[in-house]
């Protein structure tokens, strides 16, 4: 019996293919083409024998063919390949960098996520160098079932031992029941964020929230919660959803199955979609977290994208997915508060400011009375502006100098 | 070969003599001042010529025999068909089928086409190259196969190598785009059509014998005369010089690798930032992925500060012309083409100008154009601590690229690195370089993905940075990040053979290859 994982051919890179065959005897005996082979030859024998040790494997054929593999992925995919074959509860856990584990704050800005599908260890590599808010690493829709249980190894090692440069780390589990197994993975890793697909139910997001609890070794470590409302029914049922643990900070929305659902085209106006965007804005709002738009599939065309990210920011949503790094800049450019926005944000801020001084309980500019969510929505605006550099954090002094 | 062994200047063990010639170890940047004279081709009259000026030839073989072909002779070749050529190939064809041996090809630049010669550097038919080996020839190379040792040499060191008569070339042969029966001829039209000659430029003056192959024969005159007749010594037609598809890509295209356009605009900021692009700068651009994207993020920098770029150097490529049309770019001084739109370009376009290799880049020359420039961007395989650089071999050891204008370029105001930290795991910042190229010296800035190194030598730019935001390291900590990814690789093993030689600019040898072992 053999068990594999992995990918190989000519057109595979950083990424390798794994074969395993427990033996009745003869020790571990190897068989490794690499494209590193001068360099890294020596290395990658060494963690065959390492990973086949570590679960008490001691006589197997071991085939890898490598195409540059960095370590914490080539472990994942020895992992995957020997528990096929040779079940066991342990983990071959590469190390965690100290980096990748902090903890986000509920209301972080959270303007673009970008999607990596879990089975593919090359766009993992520098996916923390775009500057997206947030990384997915998606165990669900962007993995074939065939490679479900490779995907899982993968991302636990990615969120330990691959640095994603301070974006927020995020998992999009499969839909339940699979993904409370999924979340056995990724739960004691690095982690910030779950995020619950198709979902239409509260009960959904208590069962998530609960099985967390019970794997999070640290009570006091937050890991947010963001269901993905992509049908009908979970339009109608968006704030029991956003409503349904403390712990959910964010609703999203995902337009392709949401559009199937109720018999329409997908169409980048979004016009088939509106009532259920709003729906969804106003659902997170009443639920006091962020709404989330869908991810823009056509990522050649960042014009088209602009214009929806635009109409995205109007409708009240604080950000929207990402399939290629490309279409992280735009995003934030229509994200980003603009200048118009932030002058006039600046102008309430002081108003506010003078007034709470005052003591006065009426804030007026000119003649407006201005009342607290204007205020509130005011203070994020230049929150957001300083956290961006689109403003100076001093720019008090000179405003009033 | 006798290995008597020096060390040079750089600290690299190199021979006295390469296949019974002696040459000159490397003494540092600028050190060595040669003495002497040009060499000079045996003269030529016009009454040895048909006067009315038809040096038509009936084949490519009967040429060849005219120019005496015979064992040992040096045949040069130039590399502006690149991989779609029909021509080198054809030459190795004919020697082969005559039974002559040990031939020393003298291209300015190798291609995957010309493995096609492998089987006849195995029998015999070449002795060696002095050139570029790239990809399978670099292999065959490195595997220790090649009958003498391999010179390598920059695009610039093979015009100075020509010139000082370290290379005396016997037969020229030029492929022409257009050409007319007393030799006249440019790369501008014709299906083959290449835009420039200028790699053939300095040979077709010191060559003893000068054949132009074409496929587009035009009534004399062949204007304008990229190459002039007066030292062509026949004409030979042919149905077709190449694959045009393989010759000059369509269009160029920028590379949507995200990684590379990271490089690229963090290269743009950095030079912006610390004023090595201003309003006036000359540049010096690429075709390869990341050159590319740099230059259309500087577009975007001239275009948003009103400045214009007051000559840029090709390999030109639609991005810089399309700077000629917008203004942001006032001249193109081009040395290669590499898409249809610069063709276009040259061919309409009075400020976009060709330029011979010798008169940019040949280091024993009354200047040097290369020191003019304030910003070129490069690739290399290694950089190491010391900022030293190599291009021709991988960090396994094999020999696999050729050198280029690479050298040559060092010597601009600001020399850029820009390439990613590793690539399928093999860190790129090393030690020490496997095989030495550039001194760090002349290298002033590594740009990569995950930050910025400044060579501690430029502590103007260290001082300009500062307050940029860009994430500035120092090599070390760059090398340092790349082996806590990828591991720390060992080391390839080599056997004591030289199989190549590597000639800084000025003609000595800074360091040389050795035959990888069975690893």
């Amino acid at each position: 019996m053999e068990g594999t994982s992995g990918n190989r051919g000519p057109s595979v890179r950083s990424d390798c293919y794994v074969a395993i065959t427990p033996m009745a005897a003869g020790g571990i005996v190897t068989e490794i083409k690499s494209k590193t082979h001068v360099l890294f030859g020596r290395h990658i024998e060494n963690l065959v024998r390492e990973v086949l040790l570590s679960f008490g494997l001691e006589h197997a054929r071991v085939e890898v063919e490598d195409a540059g593999t960095l370590p914490w992925a080539m472990a994942a995919r020895m992992e995957a390949a020997l528990k096929q074959v040779f079940p066991a509860p342990k983990e071959f856990l590469p190390p965690e960098l100290p980096q990748n584990r902090r903890e986000t704050a509920r209301d972080r800005q959270r303007r673009s996520r970008l999607y990596l599908p879990g089975d593919q260890p090359k766009l993992m590599i520098n996916a923390g160098l775009y500057g997206a808010d947030g990384i997915i690493l998606d165990l669900e829709d962007s993995v074939a079932p065939s490679r479900k249980e490779d995907a899982r190894y993968l991302v636990r090692n990615a969120l330990r031992n691959n640095d994603f440069h301070g974006a927020e780390l995020m998992v999009r589990i499969n839909q339940l029941p699979d993904g409370l197994e999924d979340l056995r993975f990724v739960v004691p890793q690095p982690l910030n964020l779950i995020l619950i697909p198709k979902c239409e139910s509260a009960s959904e997001v208590k069962a998530v929230d609960d099985r967390i609890a019970e794997l999070n070794p640290d009570p006091s470590r937050k890991i947010w919660l963001m269901p993905i409302i992509e049908s009908a029914l979970g339009v109608l049922r968006a704030f029991e959803i956003a409503s349904a643990s403390e712990n959910v900070v964010a609703l999203a929305i995902g337009l392709e199955d949401y559009t199937a659902d109720i018999g329409a085209e997908r169409s980048s106006e979004g016009l088939e979609s509106f009532y259920a965007r709003s729906a969804l804005v106003n659902a997170a709002r009443a639920a006091g977290i962020q709404p989330i738009d869908s991810v823009f599939s056509g990522f050649e065309n960042l014009d088209e994208l602009r214009a929806v990210a635009t109409r995205s920011k109007a409708m009240g949503f604080e950000g929207m997915g990402c399939i290629h790094p490309a279409q992280i800049a735009v995003i934030h450019e229509c994200f980003n508060p603009g200048e118009k926005e932030i002058a006039k944000a600046k102008k309430i801020v002081m108003a506010f400011e003078a007034a709470e001084k005052a003591g006065i309980g009426v804030i007026a500019l000119g003649s407006k009375m201005i009342d607290a969510p204007v205020v509130k929505r005011a203070l994020r605006t230049i929150r957001l502006a300083e956290q961006n550099g689109l403003l100076n954090p001093k720019w008090r002094e000179s405003d009033e100098g | 070969m006798k290995d008597k062994l020096v060390k040079n200047e750089a600290g690299r063990w190199v021979p006295l003599e390469i296949n019974g010639e002696p040459v000159i170890p490397y003494q540092g940047v600028g050190k060595y001042i040669p003495l002497g004279n040009k060499y000079a081709p045996p003269l030529p009259s016009c009454a040895l010529f048909p006067s009315d000026g038809n040096k038509v030839t009936t084949s490519l073989k009967d040429a060849l025999v005219k120019a005496g072909l015979c064992d040992g002779m040096t045949i040069s070749t130039h590399h502006h068909l690149r991989d779609g050529d029909f021509v080198a190939n054809r030459i190795f064809d004919i020697a082969h089928d005559m039974g002559i041996r040990n031939l020393r090809w003298f291209p300015s630049a190798s291609f995957p086409c010309h493995n096609h010669l492998i089987p006849y550097l195995e029998d015999g038919t070449i002795s060696h190259i002095e050139g570029s080996m790239n990809g399978p020839l670099g292999e065959f190379t490195s595997q220790g196969r090649m009958k003498k040792t391999a010179v390598l040499r920059s695009h610039g060191g093979r015009t100075q190598a020509i010139q000082d008569g370290e290379v005396k070339i016997d037969i020229a042969v030029v492929a022409a785009p257009a050409a007319d029966p007393f030799g006249n001829a440019n790369g501008l039209t014709g299906p083959s059509a290449t835009g420039v000659l200028s790699y053939a430029d300095m040979d077709v003056r010191y060559a003893t014998h000068v054949i132009v192959v074409t496929d587009n024969l035009v009534s004399f005159p062949c204007l304008p005369m990229q190459i002039e007749g007066n030292y062509v010594d026949s004409v030979v037609t042919v149905d077709k010089l190449g694959l045009p598809e393989k010759i000059i890509g369509g269009t160029t295209q920028i590379t949507r690798s995200p990684d590379r356009l990271i490089i690229a605009e963090m290269t743009a900021r950095f030079c912006e930032y610390t004023g090595i692009i201003y309003d006036g700068c000359v540049v010096q651009a690429g075709a390869g992925g990341i050159s590319l994207a740099i230059a259309e993020y500087m577009h975007q920098i001239m275009k948003r500060n009103g400045w214009k770029i007051r000559v840029g150097f090709g390999g030109t490529t639609r991005f810089m012309t399309g700077m000629l049309l917008d203004g942001t770019m006032e001249y193109i001084l081009d040395g290669q083409v590499f898409d249809t739109e610069s063709i276009r370009s040259l061919n309409e376009n009075r400020n976009h100008i060709p330029f011979t290799i010798n008169n940019i880049y040949n280091y024993h020359s009354k200047g040097n154009f290369a020191q003019f420039i304030d910003m070129v961007s490069l690739g290399a395989t290694e950089i190491d601590v010391h900022f030293n650089g190599n291009v021709v071999t991988h960090s396994d050891g094999l020999l696999l690229h050729g050198i280029g204008g690479w050298q040559n370029c060092l010597f601009a105001k600001n020399t850029i690195i820009a390439l990613p930290l590793f690539r399928d795991r093999i860190p790129v910042i090393v030690d020490e370089v496997t095989t030495l190229c550039g001194p760090g010296e002349l290298i002033d800035v590594i740009v990569t993905e995950r930050g910025i190194a400044i060579n501690p030598l430029r502590t103007d730019l260290l001082e300009k940075v500062k307050g940029s935001g860009l994430p500035v390291k120092t090599i070390h900590e760059l090398k340092e990040e790349a082996e806590a990814i990828c591991g720390k690789p060992d080391k390839p093993r080599f056997t004591d053979k030289i199989v190549a030689a590597i000639k800084w600019v000025d003609g000595t040898v800074i360091d040389v290859v050795r035959q990888v072992a069975d690893n």
